[in-house]
């Protein structure tokens, strides 16, 4: 199996074998954070821009971390302080970011399809680091990495993502790459959060907590967002947590071990419960330190595919 | 010097009006028809052979945005009417959103007075409901009527306030105007990129619902029997609106209703891989609502077919899906992509094309187009049926190339294009 694509856009469109290309790049790469000198010379020489058009510390910092254990150049762009704000495009600004030689574009945006948009426009490569509603596909990668690492498999496991299904690209992200290494997956939220049609992905569908965890091997825990759109209805934290939240009775009535993941950032009391978070069943720090290993792998991946491209030109 | 003449011939015509089904001659003098029949033998300055070609009406698209006043960087009458004339389109309903709008007097002589200037076809002007189109105050349509302003509608947005409506309804059948609604409930549909739905979920765009449509169809149309008034709907986009329409044309509601071609040829799923050519107003809907439209054409649920042609710069739609404009350009490619889908596909007869995309239109409208009659105007399309041909963004004669048949192979090629016995088409 051979990396091909100059971009990561999505796990949508990628197929099992180029999911596991990553996963077991991201394998090797894990070692080198663990060095005395966490460093590996192979992206040296290249400069990769982390483009953000949202606030973000945690996904941005990993990015930075991973590139530059791969010894590459790094500049972030935050787009409150840049052009943006003078009207420039985002294919403008995406031009001229390659005019200034860079080997790769780190996207973060507000708008779903952006990703999509620059990938098509440029030849350097596009990584997407989060796109609207649409996918965070290293977020995911980063997910389903620790769930492999912890439980051995992706193959035949059962795992239950809650939250706001309907506004959340992590959520997407998970589907589409847990379903193509063959696990089960089970979506679970209040009605009004669970986006129509979401069953032709082939997950389950579920607005029961309780009922979903007692079928599941983990469960991924979305942060809840209460601060967005006033278009949508949305429910009340309060409720939110008495309904949905996870916590140690709900794990504990379940008789299994259930592993629990989180994205970050965490609102404790919110979506998940103190205790749960900080417990023996959390991952939720290894997964930050997973990410910076699955960054490293896509990062290479795709600047590799697209040295190959110019090559054979 | 003789008259300037044309003798179509050996085409086969294909009128509505006189129910002509038959292989004739058609014989142009001084811009009128004078004779239509087999082997005319009168010598005339031009002489068409259309054989093996369709001699219809010049269609009738009650559906234009020609952007002038105001967008000429999208499109202006001149470069708006060649794309019409380019689709075998002899008259034009001009869409009020304009800037300044129609929906005054002395805009509406602006208008007039470049349409002079550029038309290559026949522009026909409608105005808007209520002033600059916010849905408030009614615009003086006794006036612009006498004007020559020929329907009203607040296209782009739906009247809001249903007493004002109501009000415009029952005007509109005292003083025999026609009222065209935009049905859309922005309260359900604000925000929305593409139809809620499977398509939605995917791309994490937000929806736009098939309520946001046939639930305002519904009011249109309640209000519209309670004031006694005929109404029309513009773009029918979903199987919902259809049978709404269905009823209300059952229950002897004076109804009528449009649709554009990309509803009966395309799907939401057009949509992912984030096309901004994609993204119109109301949006591509499922599979089911694509038959619905077809079947309502069949069955005479829907009247018309108008392209609800939207030219969009590149710059307004190169852009993240989100920010792109609603809309795609139409004229030059509407007659193809619906003897493509539409006879081709089984759907109407040559008959029935011409009835929804010239004759309909024109006795909607209460003007005197969409035939082909003795004395009347020579507004007639030529175009051979079988030929095939690919659309490419270079070819358009719009300023605007934003179309959603980018790379499609069509059939049906207009030959030629005829306005008031004028060539104003001709094909290399």
């Amino acid at each position: 199996m051979i990396w091909t694509r100059k971009d990561l856009l999505g796990l949508e469109e990628l197929n099992r074998e180029e999911i596991e290309l990553i996963l077991g790049t991201a394998d090797s790469f894990k070692e080198v954070s663990s060095r005395e000198i966490k460093k590996v010379p192979a992206l040296r020489g290249k400069t990769v821009v982390n483009l953000f058009y949202e606030p973000s510390t945690r996904t941005r910092v990993s990015f930075e971390i991973a590139a530059k254990r791969l010894s590459a150049d790094v500049i972030n762009i935050a787009a409150e302080t840049s052009s943006v704000r003078k009207g420039e495009t985002l294919i403008d600004t995406g031009r001229n970011i390659q005019a200034l030689k860079a080997d790769v574009i780190v996207l973060r945006h507000g708008f779903s399809g952006a990703a999509v948009l620059l990938a098509r426009k440029l030849d350097i490569s596009v990584v997407n680091a989060g796109d609207g509603w649409h996918e965070h596909p290293t977020q995911a990668l980063l997910d389903i990495f620790t769930l492999k690492e912890k439980l051995g498999r992706i193959e035949g496991l059962r795992v239950c993502i809650v939250g706001d299904i309907a506004h959340s690209r992590v959520a997407r992200s998970n589907i589409w790459g847990l379903t193509r290494l063959g696990a089960k997956v089970t979506v679970c939220a209040p009605k009004i959060l669970i986006p129509p049609g979401i069953e032709q992905t082939g997950v389950d569908v579920s607005c029961d907590i309780e009922e979903a965890l007692s079928k599941v091997d983990a469960v991924n825990v979305l942060r809840m967002q209460f601060e967005r759109d006033a278009r949508d209805a949305f429910p009340r934290e309060i409720d939110y947590f008495r309904k949905f939240g996870i916590t140690r009775e709900r794990l504990k009535k379940t008789g299994r071990d259930i592993i629990v993941m989180h994205p970050g950032p965490l609102n404790r009391g919110i979506e998940i419960a103190s205790d749960v978070a900080d417990g023996g069943s959390s991952v939720i720090l290894e997964q930050v330190t997973n990410g910076i290993a699955v960054r490293m792998a896509v990062l290479f991946l795709v600047s590799q595919a697209h040295d190959k491209r110019i090559s054979a030109d | 010097m003789i008259k300037e003449s044309l003798l179509i011939k050996n085409g086969r015509v294909v009128d509505p009006a006189s129910r002509t089904d038959a292989v004739k001659d058609v014989f142009v003098s001084g811009g009128k028809i004078a004779a239509i029949s087999a082997g005319i033998g009168e010598k005339a300055s031009q002489v068409i052979d259309a054989a093996g070609c369709i001699v219809m009406p010049g269609l009738v698209d009650m559906h234009v945005h020609l952007r002038e006043p105001g967008r000429e960087d999208k499109e202006n009458v001149a470069s708006g009417t060649a794309a019409a004339a380019k689709g075998g389109v002899t008259s034009v309903l001009a869409m009020p959103n304009t800037d300044p709008p129609m929906d005054s007097v002395e805009n509406v002589a602006l208008f007039k007075r470049i349409i002079r200037c550029g038309a290559k076809v026949n522009v026909f002007i409608s105005s808007a409901i209520t002033k600059g189109r916010q849905g408030k105050e009614p615009v003086a349509f006794d006036l612009l009527k006498k004007n020559g302003v020929v329907a009203f509608s607040d296209d782009g947005a739906s009247v809001e306030s249903s007493e004002i409506l109501l009000k415009a309804l029952v005007k509109s059948r005292e003083k025999g105007f026609l009222i065209i609604c935009h049905s859309e409930d922005r309260n359900l549909s604000a925000g929305g990129a593409v139809n809620l739905g499977p398509v939605s979920t995917r791309l994490g765009l937000r929806g736009i619902s098939a309520e946001s449509e046939y639930r305002r169809v519904e009011r249109d149309i309640a209000l519209a029997a309670r004031a006694k008034a005929r109404v029309h709907i513009a773009h029918v986009s979903c199987a919902e609106s259809v049978k709404v329409i269905a009823e209300a044309k059952k229950k002897g509601i004076k109804v009528t209703a449009e649709t554009a071609p990309h509803y009966f040829s395309l799907t939401e799923e057009a949509v992912l891989g984030y096309d901004t050519n994609m993204k119109m107003n109301p949006p591509l809907r499922r599979r089911e609502d694509l038959e619905a439209v077809k079947k309502g054409l069949r069955d005479g649920t829907i009247d018309v077919i108008a392209s609800d042609h939207a030219p969009h710069t590149e710059n307004e739609k190169e852009v993240e899906f989100n920010l792109a404009e609603f809309g795609v350009t139409g004229l030059e490619t509407e007659l193809s992509v619906a003897v493509t889908e539409l006879v081709y596909g089984r759907v109407l007869d040559w008959m029935g094309l011409a009835e929804k995309m010239s004759f309909v239109p024109a006795s909607i409208l209460g003007i005197k187009k969409g035939d082909i009659l003795e004395g009347r105007d020579a507004d007639i399309v030529v175009f051979s049926p079988h030929e095939e041909w690919t659309v490419k963004r270079d070819d358009f004669a719009s300023r605007s190339a934003n179309s959603c048949f980018l790379g499609r192979r069509l059939k049906g090629r207009v030959r030629y294009t005829i306005c008031s016995g004028k060539t104003i088409y001709a094909a290399e």
